[in-house]
């Protein structure tokens, strides 16, 4: 949408912004064709409640995005951009559209409400998230690593994480 | 039971049910609780003498664990009460690497997710880079992609009744289903020069033109489909033993598999009639015409049938894409995006250094982020793709519907006899390379 309104020869307005589209109290905007949400780490268990018995029965995934080296991540107006987000992908199989939900969470206090309660096919996604990212998923009935070892330190897809920084762990290989 | 006026009126009022809204499946899980939760510490413990339960491991190294898939069962007796997934064996952090490649190089790393459906993930990939370069592709491109979408269904729903057979203990069907596989791949290998991991599915289009004859070629392996399906019938479907050890194991309804996020054959199994292709499609799906296959009890069967039956659709779909193949160009003309053809350089110093850009440090992609997904062989497969406007992306997450998928396992197996945990690992059909990444 900006980029056609751009390309007129018109003064270019510093984006022009309408008065912010409110879903359940959330800011939406389009970006693509596809629906964002920005909604508070508060709010989210609720909205996404909410939203569950508005029709978008279906969490298709959980995940989470770093945003250390990339510090201008496009949030509207009014929203705090923190180095870490926790993005959520609903689906409406009725109104066939999808729905993303984006949660700004901070790096000092990476703690999400976890949304096991609501749809229980997130309990894995979110301990890969939890597993890549150190984001905890408050209330999570088993929050564990997933794809890395139980006893590995760090994680990896957090961007200050050095790649082939660190040796090869084999397990219960004797001191040498 | 005797009815009276009105069962719901008591002293504190009338106690009406909830309402079964459709994601009541939530409350049904948990009630069944059949997901094993405990560390590895615990289940290593002593178990008191007088347990009545035991743990038992199953995996990574088991043959029907479709590679590194291992299991914690707690059995009682015989009967599978709880389940956990253990998973990570494969993880090589694909999605950690695809942040130090280019979005020419990324499909080299996605395809090797799901290695089962090569061009599903380099499809998803694709379409979520184009979407944030905001690239309209040619009908040909579009078409391509289709046709090869399909055949590589085809490859992938071969290897699942080869190995479904193979863990159910009809040797003869593996052999038939990796012959028919393999024709495929041999087709695919035509078209891409590779039998798998084939980065064909270009972000702009595809990587090269069909090649010459390839419509008779592929038309002579669908002609041979039908009565090959015929033959599996007679081996499997009608046959009372195969019948006997699916019918009615590992069950599902729709509800739960809503609830925990299933996508593909086993969320049609339920009768739940949902495949992206139809309701939500891309390529150029709304111009054929093919059925969605669904099941009604969403048992082992169900999702046996489902997949035979949906190659007979996928070979629907490829005899569409020979009549209506569109002529034109397989890849957009974005000098920014594509490489100049190979003539030009000859004769453009610009189309050379353009190719050389192209080729050293990629081509950048607006700042944003984008989301999507196709229906591959096992469900949704979705690529998250977060730019910061480089040439590499920030932050590359697939959704790898195996992954989700395999989340069900502790329900489908719950309360089942342990005989029966093959049957219903394979028939959820999950490829550890997704999963893990």
């Amino acid at each position: 949408m900006s980029e056609t309104t751009t390309a007129t020869d018109e003064p270019v307005a510093p984006e022009p912004t309408p008065e912010p589209e409110l879903l359940h109290g959330a800011p939406v905007v389009r970006v693509r064709g596809q629906q964002v949400v920005h909604a508070g780490r508060e709010e989210l268990v609720a909205l996404v409640r909410t939203l569950r018995d508005e029709g978008w029965i279906q969490c298709l995934d959980v995940t989470g995005v770093d945003y250390l080296a990339h510090p201008h991540a496009d949030v509207p107006a009014g929203i705090q951009a923190e180095r870490f987000e926790v993005v959520v992908i609903l689906m409406s199989h009725h109104a066939r559209e999808r729905l993303r939900i984006r949660v700004q969470v901070p790096e000092t206090d990476p703690v999400v409400p976890t949304l096991f309660e609501v749809h229980p096919g997130t309990e894995g996604m979110e301990r890969e998230v939890f597993d890549m990212f150190g984001i905890s998923f408050d209330g999570h009935p088993d929050l564990t690593r997933i794809l890395m070892p139980e006893d590995w330190e760090g994680h990896p897809l957090r961007k200050d994480y050095g790649i082939g920084r660190i040796p090869v762990q084999f397990k219960d290989a004797p001191d040498a | 039971m005797t009815t009276t006026e009105s069962p719901h009126l008591t002293d504190e009022g009338a106690q009406e049910m909830a309402p079964r809204i459709l994601a009541g499946g939530t409350e049904v899980l948990r009630e069944v609780g059949s997901v094993l939760r405990i560390s590895e510490a615990e289940a290593a413990e002593d178990a008191p003498v007088d347990a009545e339960t035991t743990i038992i491991n199953m995996g990574p190294q088991h043959p029907s664990t479709h590679g590194v898939l291992r299991l914690m069962l707690e059995l009682d007796g015989e009967t599978v009460l709880r389940t956990k997934p253990v998973i990570g064996y494969l993880h090589t952090g694909m999605e950690k690497t695809a942040e130090t490649l280019t979005y020419l190089q990324g499909g080299t790393n996605v395809t090797r997710m799901d290695y089962a459906s090569p061009i599903f993930n380099e499809l998803a990939f694709c379409l979520s880079a184009e979407q944030l370069l905001g690239l309209e592709l040619p009908p040909r491109a579009t078409w391509i992609r289709m046709l090869m979408s399909e055949l590589n269904r085809l490859t992938s729903h071969f290897l699942f009744l080869a190995t479904n057979g193979m863990d159910l203990g009809s040797t003869s069907m593996m052999i038939y289903g990796w012959r028919e596989r393999e024709e495929g791949l041999r087709i695919l290998e035509m078209i891409t020069g590779l039998r798998m991991n084939h980065n064909f599915i270009r972000v702009g289009g595809t990587a090269a033109d069909l090649p010459d004859g390839w419509q008779a070629r592929l038309t002579e392996y669908l002609d041979s489909i039908p009565e090959r399906l015929e033959e599996y019938e007679v081996l499997m479907t009608n046959q009372p033993i195969w019948r006997e050890r699916l019918q009615g194991v590992g069950s599902i309804t729709t509800e739960e598999a809503i609830a925990l996020g299933a996508t593909g054959p086993i969320l049609r199994s339920t009768g739940y009639a949902w495949d992206l292709r139809r309701d939500m499609p891309y390529l150029a799906y709304d111009q054929v015409d093919f059925d969605v296959i669904v099941g009604s009890y969403g048992d082992c069967f169900d999702r046996y049938a489902i997949r035979l039956n949906e190659v007979r659709e996928s070979v629907k779909i490829l005899r569409q894409c020979i009549d209506m193949m569109p002529a034109g160009d397989y890849r957009i003309q974005d000098k920014k995006v594509t490489p100049p053809p190979r003539a030009r350089i000859d004769e453009s110093m610009e189309a050379l250094i353009h190719h050389f850009k192209l080729f050293t440090e990629g081509f950048k992609v607006p700042e944003g982020d984008a989301y999507a997904a196709v229906e591959s062989p096992r469900g949704e497969l979705g690529v998250y793709l977060v730019s910061d406007g480089s040439a590499k992306p920030y932050r590359m997450h697939v959704r790898g519907p195996s992954f989700v998928n395999l989340q069900v396992l502790p329900h489908l197996m719950h309360g089942g006899l342990i005989a029966d945990a093959v049957a219903i690992i394979s028939s959820v059909d999950p490829i550890m390379g997704e999963v893990d990444r």
